[in-house]
């Protein structure tokens, strides 16, 4: 008997049984889509935190003082002192350095802003020329800090939309405006265009200055707190994470690597932790919708034991006309797999429909990714032929006389 | 063409054994008309599913068309049932949700013929047995005769030189097992070795040999004149 033939009967057997069939592909329906869905969901929520992460910039290596260590968390960055302006100035002059486009240096602090009667408690950041271009960001109004200004420690500012909208309230334009930082009075030149919380802080509730103005000025202190170098092209992130990290510990007179008192971390490693726990998460959900399809291939093999059960007399019967054991082996694993692929790819219609819905409705972006759902497909035939295997090879091993006689 | 040397049957059923065939020995010869009688619970049955390969003796010997079945594998007594023998149970066992037409195309499905074919050759056997206008039919729009009609075809269809009938008249009235009767005749007439099983003398009488089994032992082997 031709596979075609005994699965054209085995759809006619699942036809004559419909509510059964139903039923019992609910649960693989059920199972594979939730799989899709949960794998889907978590997918666009780690492209969404990608999304937002990379707009901070892509190529872009962060030196931080402090001791080097995996990852981007440390326990105190605020106390080391051992990063200094100069270094980033080396840094740019270095001839040795050619994989980097743009350096840019900062000190921030958090300190009070006063305009007229209103007052914020912000982070004001001391920065470099590069600063902005390197860090992506741009400006609604004005203009963004020089490097000139830096040179001569001018006091202006430029301010982020939140901070305009505390201090001036809506609707009115801050430029040439004077506020006072930390009790000195400086001028408002820009205002930044907003970028959400990025969840490595609030972009937009921040002031910039000059970074010597901020240094020499505001703060009083010699240090500075990051470095921010623009790699030439993404490709060249670790050839620059490496030139910068020997530079540095020649300039600050450390033998090994392991002595360094800085770090060079690159935004993929911030990209790395904060998709971590995402990815944790959707793995977990992932895990139990697949126990559900487990269950659901437990329900395939109870039903088809009680079909084989049901149908010992016809298993008989064919044995009596000259069925051989894998013939009747492949009828009914052919039925078993037949149910579960249909539930799958039943399971594949709602799972792409409700992730899709589910995702419209979050604004997160919509990738159904076409690896599950071949794998959803593959993993529902292979439930149909482990579950289903059992009650086959039960059918197969009756005896043709004792199988007729059953009542 | 059947051959049994001492056939026996033990059943074993919680510790007691009861015998169904004892020393069972006779030979049958290509185209005979037997008739197998004797009161039930006698071995007829078991006699009769040991000759179509639907069950194994506990000793003695089977030789089918001159090979041994006594000690053959699974598959190839499936072989044997499927095209040396055409086997016609008393309860007809049509598939219910198949056509007539499709429950005599199954044999040959095994068989491994092509579906034109089997289609054809359905059909034919069909017209054998006079049923032709109920190829569409299922087996609840049928009468008892005409399952058992539905049943010889089936049995036909691989063209097996033996048809072993297990009392195929006992579910139907006289006239309807008389027409079955008469085909069981018609097809000896036409080259079939037939032996069939049966309670009604009637139909002893029409075959050409009785045996008569008497608790598992052949206690005579006539011929009818």
């Amino acid at each position: 008997m031709r596979l075609i033939e005994i699965f054209e009967e085995s759809i006619s057997v699942l036809k004559t049984n419909g509510m059964r069939t139903a039923l019992s592909a609910l649960g693989i329906i059920i199972g594979i889509g939730s799989v899709i869905t949960l794998m889907t969901l978590g997918q666009a929520s780690q492209q969404s935190v990608k999304n937002r992460i990379q707009s901070l910039g892509s190529n872009l290596l962060i030196v931080r003082p402090g001791a080097q260590r995996s990852g981007f968390l440390r326990g105190s960055a605020s106390g080391n002192t051992t990063l200094k302006y100069s270094d980033a100035k080396a840094i740019e002059a270095s001839q040795r350095i050619n994989t980097i486009q743009k350096v840019a240096a900062e000190y921030s602090s958090r300190t009070q802003l006063v305009y007229g009667r209103n007052n914020t408690n912000i982070q004001v950041s001391g920065v470099t020329g590069e600063y902005f271009d390197s860090r992506n960001i741009t400006l609604t109004v004005g203009s963004p800090i020089t490097e000139q200004q830096n040179q001569n420690m001018e006091k202006v500012v430029v301010l982020g939309p939140t901070v305009v909208e505390d201090l001036f309230g809506t609707n009115v334009n801050p430029i040439g405006k004077s506020i006072r930082i930390n009790g000195t009075s400086f001028t408002v030149v820009g205002v930044t265009k907003s970028k959400g919380s990025s969840g490595v802080g609030n972009s937009d509730d921040i002031a910039y200055v000059p970074l010597q103005t901020a240094q020499k000025v505001l703060f009083g202190v010699d240090y500075i707190s990051t470095i921010y170098v623009t790699a030439k092209n993404d490709d060249l992130m670790e050839a620059a994470q490496n030139q910068l990290g020997f530079l540095l510990l020649e300039l600050h007179n450390k033998a090994t690597p392991s002595d360094a008192d800085f770090t060079v971390s690159s935004q993929a490693d911030i990209l790395e932790t904060a998709t971590e726990v995402t990815s944790t998460f959707t793995t977990l959900l992932t895990g139990i919708a697949a126990i559900s399809l487990i269950v659901g291939g437990i329900g395939i093999m109870n039903i088809m034991l009680v079909t084989v059960t049901e149908r010992t007399m016809e298993i008989g019967l064919r044995m009596s006309l000259g069925a051989k054991s894998r013939t009747i082996i492949t009828q009914f694993l052919t039925e078993a797999v037949v149910l579960t692929i249909t539930g799958g790819m039943l399971g594949v219609l709602i799972g792409v429909g409700a992730s899709t819905i589910i995702t419209k409705a979050m604004s997160l972006p919509t990738a159904i990714s076409y690896q599950s759902i071949v794998l959803s497909v593959v993993v529902s035939c292979l439930i149909g032929i482990i579950f289903g295997w059992y009650p086959a090879y039960k059918a197969s091993k009756l005896q043709p006389i004792e199988a007729l006689r059953y009542e | 063409m059947i051959e049994v040397k001492k056939l026996s049957k033990t059943y074993s059923n919680g510790g007691v054994e009861t015998q169904a065939l004892v020393d069972v020995s006779f030979k049958v010869e290509k185209g005979e008309f037997v008739a197998i009688i004797g009161p039930s619970g006698s071995g007829k049955s078991t006699l009769m599913h040991i000759l179509g390969a639907l069950d194994k003796p506990t000793s003695g010997e089977y030789i089918l068309n001159g090979k041994n079945v006594e000690n053959m594998k699974k598959d190839e007594l499936a072989e044997i049932r499927n095209k040396e023998i055409g086997f016609v149970f008393q309860s007809y066992n049509l598939l219910p949700r198949m056509s007539s037409l499709k429950n005599v195309m199954l044999p040959m499905a095994y068989g491994g013929i092509p579906k034109k074919e089997r289609i054809k050759k359905a059909e034919k056997m069909l017209k054998v047995v006079g049923l032709e206008d109920k190829l569409r039919s299922v087996p609840n729009q049928l009468s008892g005769g005409q399952k058992q009609r539905v049943a010889i075809a089936r049995a036909l269809t691989m063209e097996p030189a033996i048809i072993l009938a297990d009392e195929p008249t006992g579910n139907l009235p006289t006239n309807q097992s008389n027409e079955i009767i008469s085909l069981f005749e018609e097809l000896n007439k036409n080259g079939h070795t037939v032996i069939i099983i049966t309670h009604n003398d009637d139909i002893a009488k029409k075959a050409r040999r009785v045996l008569t089994l008497v608790d598992g032992r052949i206690v005579s082997d006539q011929k009818n004149i």
